[in-house]
């Protein structure tokens, strides 16, 4: 079935997490995205886990699996010249590489924007690096905690009283590809049909953050008209009850109630709280009262409560909140299964794993899962037969090391 | 000197979106040259989008702190809804106009916009776009081939679908307070950054670009329903996983990362003063993060912190023990970072081939030599805030340079320019609907 970006074909070299997930995007809605590899190792987040039962294998990282479902995947040794011309037959017939190594390599390699250009005039080519293709921290090193400090809004996330916390999990390299993917898009849309033809995008990990709506431009701006800067600090402390607090069977969360003091009444059903001093603005800044009002009502009710419990009466007194899902609630939560959220997906070594699924659904082209993320190499046969290579040519590449 | 054609220009996209998600969606589009055009009103004032309150009471702007009331010289003005930090962060490079779209002639006037545009976003509550008999049909109706997205909290269909949330909300129900946070502390010690908004907003501009595509080649339009919640969880697709293969919970690794060691935050010299109320302005103190992955990185930062003799005791020796004796590794090098400004560290352990760099303020941002050296931050005039330097572009484009054009739109500020010379009034219905109050600069109080 014809999908959304049918008529894109990507030649992806990015590897670990933020390039691989701009170009799975593409391919999640049907991009042709060839996957090139080192041969022998792969891209490096083949080593990152989670692995079944916990036992490493190239095939297995979840990571890996996740990030490069629906692509194909050869390999190509980028560092000797055959595999340099080998990627540039390939440049002919794509319509977007994207590549995520250090400045300069591509360009080591013979493979920078105006070699590769002149092959392909309409080439939209991306490099993705951690703070841009020049500047003083040009080669400078990262990692996904460095990127969040120095790119995104990591000054305001945590206490003031100590140090300040990173996002979790590896969140950040997300957003970073997130925004890639759209600039991406963007230009190639320009190239096919904007007229604005090929182009080169130089795309800093650092700047996604930076340029971003998680908080950094917005706190980024207070400093610019007002000389502040936006403090560490939990949603409790300016206001309450906001933030996350325990419940009986986990935590639950609340926001935006310093507006909302009468549905916080409702919820706990105690007509004293509609009434002064409780229902003055000047008690909801007042720490004697937060005090007084978590010992004698809060606490109690919610520790009294299932997260869901809590949820479904502060939807009802018209409060923004919900629980604070742990995964296994997320896995096992109505909500999602009736959407069909998940997938299954068979992959011929890691066996049939649940992934998430759909981002959005889309009614005339939806996303789909084709294919499992690709062996090492796995489609070398198909993709060089097209470049005019044979079974036996392969051989020779892969003893020649060039595959 | 011609005019470089951008893009997605002669695009057209118009919005009734609020917040974070959708207002991001339309501006990452406008960045890129496509129309994008804000569908506003003089009588409803959305929560938390042009900031917290029209004209925010003083005793509230004191307790906000800066994310919220990070007006300019903390004065509301005159027109306060034009003078939000929070409000601006999503207005640079767009259009806007009002109308109320509670009122027959009103709707009339959106339809006729919508018969001109490609696509049309929102992200509100299923609610209100039904209320106001904004559906995918009746889009259709209008113009055949309109790519429409919408972008709810949770989806337009299941149990949750009209359960009410802001970004903070769907952060928590999609499981990221769960896995960050301190080590050593519940959830409830986090902040008020989110993750959440940015999946959203940018899958949002992503899929629309998919869409338009699509339509290219075959003239035909969709709809695209994108739960706010739902385009978060690939992020954490390891941890979900992680729990469907082995069955395991994954809380929070504070500031650590899986094999690394050290990897952690680490408290440098010098103040750094934040503002939370007016009356709260504590030192936050400076600090700088390192990861060493393997033994080469470490092998680096025994060098730049001088090859002190702890460096060598066998249980710093090969990197599990490290990773094994991370809280005892994390007294040492803290020790050390202390007595330093937290950019000189950075300078010193990149020198030696070591992941570092400071946790920037803002202070610290507008300074950084990297940006600088990029021109990452512009200069921009809105008249209503003045001349600022804003945080710039994502990404730099060589044949189509970005960069913006236009600062933070003002509410109603291309009202005349929409309706005359899109939707296409005559004079006479322009000043017949100004008078009836939908056409206007100014939040009306009912």
């Amino acid at each position: 079935m014809e999908q959304a970006l049918s008529d894109v074909r990507v030649l992806d070299l990015t590897r670990y997490i933020a390039g691989p997930y701009c170009t799975k995007l593409m391919a999640d809605l049907g991009a042709d995205v060839i996957k090139i590899e080192k041969p022998g190792e792969g891209d490096p987040a083949r080593r990152m886990g989670p692995f079944p039962s916990d036992e490493p294998h190239p095939e297995k990282s979840a990571l890996f699996l996740h990030l490069n479902t629906n692509k194909k995947g050869i390999t190509l040794n980028l560092r000797c010249s055959t595999g340099q011309k080998i990627l540039k037959k390939l440049v002919k017939d794509v319509d977007i590489l994207v590549e995520s190594f250090k400045p300069e390599t591509m360009a080591c390699w013979g493979l920078d924007f105006e070699t590769l250009e002149k092959i392909n005039p309409r080439l939209v080519m991306a490099s993705i690096s951690n703070f841009g293709q020049y500047g003083p921290y040009r080669d400078f090193k990262l990692s996904d905690g460095i990127l969040y400090a120095m790119g995104g809004d990591m000054y305001t996330d945590g206490m003031y009283q100590r140090e300040p916390v990173k996002f979790g999990v590896n969140v950040v390299l997300y957003e970073a590809g997130s925004s890639a993917a759209v600039g991406i898009m963007g230009a190639n849309y320009g190239a096919q049909y904007g007229g604005t033809g090929g182009q080169y995008v130089d795309i800093s990990l650092m700047e996604t953050l930076v340029s971003s709506v998680d908080r950094r431009v917005t706190n980024l701006i207070a400093y610019q008209y007002c000389g502040q800067q936006m403090i560490r600090i939990s949603q409790a402390e300016l206001s309450f009850p906001a933030g996350a607090y325990p419940c009986r069977d986990g935590y639950f969360g609340l926001t935006g109630t310093g507006m909302r003091w009468m549905g916080v009444a409702k919820m706990i059903g105690d007509p004293e709280l509609e009434k002064p001093p409780w229902s003055t603005l000047e008690a909801q800044f007042d720490p004697k009262r937060r005090d007084e009002f978590y010992e004698r009502w809060w606490f109690p009710h919610l520790l009294s409560r299932t997260k869901l419990e809590c949820w479904y009466d502060g939807q009802a007194a018209g409060l923004y909140c919900a629980p604070l899902n742990t995964t296994a609630d997320i896995m096992q939560d109505l909500h999602l299964r009736e959407r069909k959220f998940f997938v299954e997906i068979d992959h011929p070594v890691a066996g049939r794993i649940t992934y998430p699924g759909a981002p959005y659904i889309l009614s005339e082209t939806p996303w789909q899962v084709k294919k499992a993320a690709p062996l090492l190499g796995q489609h070398n046969e198909e993709v060089y037969d097209r470049l005019g290579y044979t079974k036996q040519d392969l051989v020779l590449l892969r003893q020649q090391g060039v595959i | 000197m011609a005019k470089t054609r951008l893009p997605l220009e002669g695009i057209r996209i118009a919005g009734i979106v609020v917040v974070w998600a959708g207002p991001w969606s339309m501006q990452l589009l406008a960045h890129m040259g496509a129309e994008t055009i804000r569908v506003e009103s003089c009588q409803r004032f959305p929560a938390m989008t042009r900031g917290l309150f029209p004209n925010p009471p003083k005793l509230l702007l004191d307790n906000m702190p800066p994310i919220m009331g990070g007006y300019p010289d903390r004065e509301p003005g005159d027109r306060p809804w034009n003078r939000s930090n929070h409000a601006n962060t999503t207005l640079y490079n767009q259009l806007t106009m009002t109308v109320d779209l509670t009122r027959p002639e009103g709707m009339d006037i959106f339809w006729r916009l919508i018969s001109k545009c490609d696509a049309f976003v929102e992200n509100n509550p299923p609610s209100t776009m039904d209320k106001l008999g904004i559906t995918y049909e009746k889009m259709k109706e209008v113009k055949p081939d309109i790519i429409m997205l919408r972008a709810p909290g949770y989806g337009l269909s299941g149990p949750w679908k009209d359960y009410r949330g802001l970004g903070s909300n769907f952060e928590e129900y999609a499981g990221h307070d769960i896995l960050r946070g301190y080590l050593d502390m519940d959830p409830s010690g986090h902040s008020m950054v989110f993750a959440c908004d940015h999946a959203a907003g940018a899958q949002g501009a992503f899929v629309l670009l998919a869409a338009l595509h699509y339509r290219n080649r075959t003239g035909k339009g969709q709809l695209i329903e994108l739960s706010q919640t739902e385009a978060f969880l690939p992020w954490i697709a390891q941890a979900l996983m992680d729990y469907d293969m082995n069955g395991r919970i994954q809380g929070t690794m504070g500031n650590r990362y899986p094999g690394a060691a050290p990897c952690g935050c680490y408290r440098c010299k010098g103040e750094s003063i934040a503002q939370g109320t007016s009356n709260l302005t504590p030192d936050q103190g400076n600090y700088v993060f390192i990861t060493c992955h393997n033994d080469e990185e470490w092998q680096g930062l025994c060098r730049a912190m001088g090859n002190s003799s702890w460096t060598r005791e066998e249980k710093f020796a090969d990197t599990i023990s490290r990773y094994k004796n991370q809280d005892e590794l994390d007294r040492h090098i803290e020790g050390w970072t202390r007595e330093r400004d937290h950019f000189e560290v950075m300078y010193m352990l990149q020198a030696e081939g070591v992941p570092a760099g400071p946790v920037e303020s803002y202070k610290d941002a507008y300074n950084d030599p990297q940006l600088k050296a990029r021109g990452f931050f512009e200069w921009a005039t809105q008249e209503d805030c003045g001349t600022h330097l804003y945080p710039g572009m994502p990404w730099k484009m060589s044949k189509t340079p970005l960069r913006i054009r236009r600062g933070p739109a003002r509410l109603g500020e291309d009202n005349e320019y929409v309706y005359k010379k899109i939707i296409r009034v005559s004079d006479e219905e322009y000043a017949k609907l100004d008078k009836e109050g939908h056409i206007g600069m100014d939040f009306v109080e009912p």
